[in-house]
């Protein structure tokens, strides 16, 4: 059991007094900013990825940076839930299946009992994701390790194309919007030729696009907008969550056991997967209300409907963090702000994070046990605060955001011309978001794009501009067989449908 | 009801979105001719990986584009009405007097200067406060900001003539 011996020694890093302190002060703070509107899970740590260059620095300190900024994580993640039940807000789109059970119990005045599921299962998903990650990732990471570029490319090219094979909308827009991402990546100077790309002659665009500033921007300032548009106001039930209320739900709660172990395994299975939070999320509403006994009063306020979505979401929104780990594949827009931030302390991720910097992987994993038994306690205590933070009138919250905003867009590189590059992804996120355009394929493209693009180059220098490489031994072949198959599934499922069409539709399974 | 009357249509927003993708993909294609997208001496040219993205975007908006012209039904919708679009407005046009304000050729007012400016309009104009709640709310915030990235996190932000005459640079 290497695995126990190396987790314990992450127990070891993770339990310092500062570390547990940045926890504590990681979770309360994801929490605020999930509940907040225009900041969540991905561009609360993109804002506060630049308070952490000089933290990273000292010995010791880039564990202590990835452990406030995925406690953060955390939070946001169960701060999410707290708007959809209080409010019928969805915080973040993994949510939204939250709110079919979750915002009908508060009506009747079970908010108490719908939190509390919310929190609990929340936790329960996230707990039985990171022992995923604890016993699985080393093996991946140790057969990573024989991966060489044509590998790489072809588990970027499986991550993209899960984005299109996934998309509930167009997939013309998913790969329009990733190619624009990549499009943006590209923009400067070229790291092997050393051109310049793209830049038009404009000095701004040496540097290129910085992803974190699209995050903040496409993320924050258009979520903004998007509220706005709606109106000023907030109408949110209220939330009351004493002791009594939480341990008669813990009560009620094992009851469900059979639906928490479904939607746990299906949020595994789906995070994995980029962009597969939200899926499995509804997904796992869909099998519940199908399989439970009740599943007709489904959507009237039961909390069952409430344990599914946020286990799975959460279960995946963990197990999200596994391919960025072992690979360096990130599987959610957050994921890809955390990667973004490896690479600024001066880190690899990859297989090779894992023999070269055992603590920090060990410690990470061990501040994701202890950091959602932290979340859970914050946020069963602190509800009340929280949500009275959704009671200041909008009026106030709104501009103090876009000051957070133009803030973090600021400290990025320490430039104007970057708060003036948010404002337009502000725009353009609330565009993308009106007509449909996924943001999660974009924010990825610009984070990956040159990385797939350089193993993308050195499988085609290895193989002198042979694209059977990518066929060339069953590993690889297996992998971009996969990312075609996701790739063309939207076009393949509709010719079944046609198929099944043709036949009278006599046979329904 | 004034409002409620819808600005663009559905199936104009798409069209002018996918356009402007399909100009976005023809810039990065005609960029990578003049850099070389082809097969140099020592491999691939700079222009090689680019070209494709380009040639991806114009294929996908072009698609995307002859959907919305198929749109029917859908596509006669509201992409925004005029309340809407008042609203979003209310919050994009002080936002970029706020980013123009911290910093321009002519007078920077700093980040904390014009945050304070741009919190307290928003409270004045859209949210209708008395000054002398508006005062300590916006005054407060931005001293907070102050004390924590000056001071705290020894994160410098842009500054104005006021932090100049209290000693801070």
């Amino acid at each position: 059991m290497e695995e126990i011996r190396a987790l314990m020694g992450g127990f070891a890093v993770a339990m310092t007094w500062v570390n547990l302190a940045l926890m504590l002060a990681g979770v309360t703070l994801g929490v605020l900013i999930g509940v907040l509107p225009g900041l969540g899970g991905a561009n609360g740590v993109a804002i506060l990825l630049p308070l952490t260059f000089s933290m990273a620095q000292s010995p010791g300190g880039a564990t202590s940076a990835i452990i406030l900024l995925s406690c953060i994580y955390w939070g946001a993640l169960f701060g999410g839930a707290i708007t959809s039940i209080l409010f019928n807000i969805p915080g973040e789109p993994w949510s939204v299946a939250t709110t079919f059970d979750g915002y009908p119990l508060a009506q009747n005045g079970r908010a108490g009992a719908a939190l509390t599921a919310a929190f609990t299962s929340s936790f329960v998903g996230a707990l039985v994701a990171v022992v995923l990650i604890t016993f699985i990732s080393p093996i991946i990471a140790r057969f990573a390790l024989k991966f060489g570029p044509p590998e790489f490319f072809s588990v970027y090219l499986l991550t993209f194309s899960a984005f299109v094979g996934m998309a509930k909308g167009s997939p013309f827009k998913t790969i329009t919007a990733m190619m624009a991402g990549f499009a943006l990546a590209a923009v400067g100077i070229d790291t092997v030729t050393g051109q310049l790309r793209l830049t038009f002659g404009f000095t701004e665009l040496l540097a290129g696009f910085d992803f974190l500033i699209a995050v903040i921007g496409l993320f924050g300032i258009g979520e903004i907008l998007l509220t706005i548009e709606e109106g000023l106001e907030f109408r949110g039930a209220k939330a009351k969550l004493n002791m009594r209320v939480v341990l008669e739900t813990w009560k009620e709660l094992p009851r469900y056991w059979k639906t928490s172990i479904r939607s746990a395994a299906v949020g595994c299975m789906m995070g994995i997967v980029p962009g597969g939070a939200t899926p499995a999320s509804f997904m796992s509403y869909g099998l519940a209300k199908k399989m439970s006994r009740d599943g007709e009063k489904f959507g009237t306020g039961m909390v069952e409907g409430v344990v599914a979505p946020e286990t799975a979401a959460h279960a995946a929104g963990t197990s999200a963090l596994l391919p960025m780990l072992t690979l360096g594949v990130p599987g959610s827009p957050t994921a890809a702000v955390l990667l973004g931030g490896l690479l600024i302390w001066g880190l690899q991720p990859g297989p090779l994070l894992f023999v070269e910097k055992p603590d920090f992987v060990w410690g990470l994993i061990a501040s994701m046990y202890l950091g959602n038994i932290v979340g859970l306690i914050v946020v069963l205590t602190c509800v009340p605060l929280f949500a009275s933070i959704l009671r200041v009138p909008f009026s106030i919250i709104a501009p103090v955001i876009l000051v957070i905003c133009a803030i973090g867009a600021y400290t990025v590189h320490n430039s104007i011309f970057d708060v003036w590059l948010m404002v337009v992804f502000g725009i353009l996120g609330y565009v993308f978001k009106k007509l449909d355009y996924p943001m999660a394929p974009l924010v990825l493209a610009l984070v990956l794009g040159d990385r797939a693009e350089d193993s993308f180059r050195q499988a085609m220098l290895g193989s002198q501009g042979d694209v059977s490489v990518f066929f060339s031994n069953p590993l690889v072949g297996t992998i971009t067989g996969a990312a075609l198959l996701l790739l063309f599934w939207p076009l393949i499922s509709k010719l079944i449908a046609i198929a099944r069409g043709r036949n009278g539709g006599t046979n329904a399974a | 009801m004034e409002g409620k009357k819808p600005v663009a249509s559905m199936r104009t927003a798409e069209l002018a979105m996918a356009a402007l993708f399909l100009v976005l993909g023809v810039l990065v294609m005609w960029d990578t001719r003049r850099l070389g997208a082809s097969w140099g001496e020592d491999g691939p040219q700079a222009g090689y990986f680019p070209f494709y993205i380009g040639l991806i975007i114009v294929v996908s908006s072009a698609v995307t584009i002859f959907r919305a012209l198929n749109l029917g039904e859908r596509g006669r919708e509201s992409f925004v009405e005029w309340g809407q679009l008042r609203m979003v407005l209310l919050v994009m046009g002080p936002t970029v007097v706020y980013v123009a304000l911290i910093a321009n050729p002519w007078l920077s007012l700093g980040i904390y200067a014009a945050s304070a400016i741009f919190i307290s309009f928003f409270m004045w104009y859209l949210g209708k406060y008395p000054w002398k709640r508006i005062l300590p709310i916006s005054l407060g915030v931005v001293v907070f900001f102050f004390v924590m990235f000056e001071i705290w996190f020894k994160v410098p932000l842009p500054k104005g003539p006021i932090e100049a005459a209290i000693g801070f640079n």
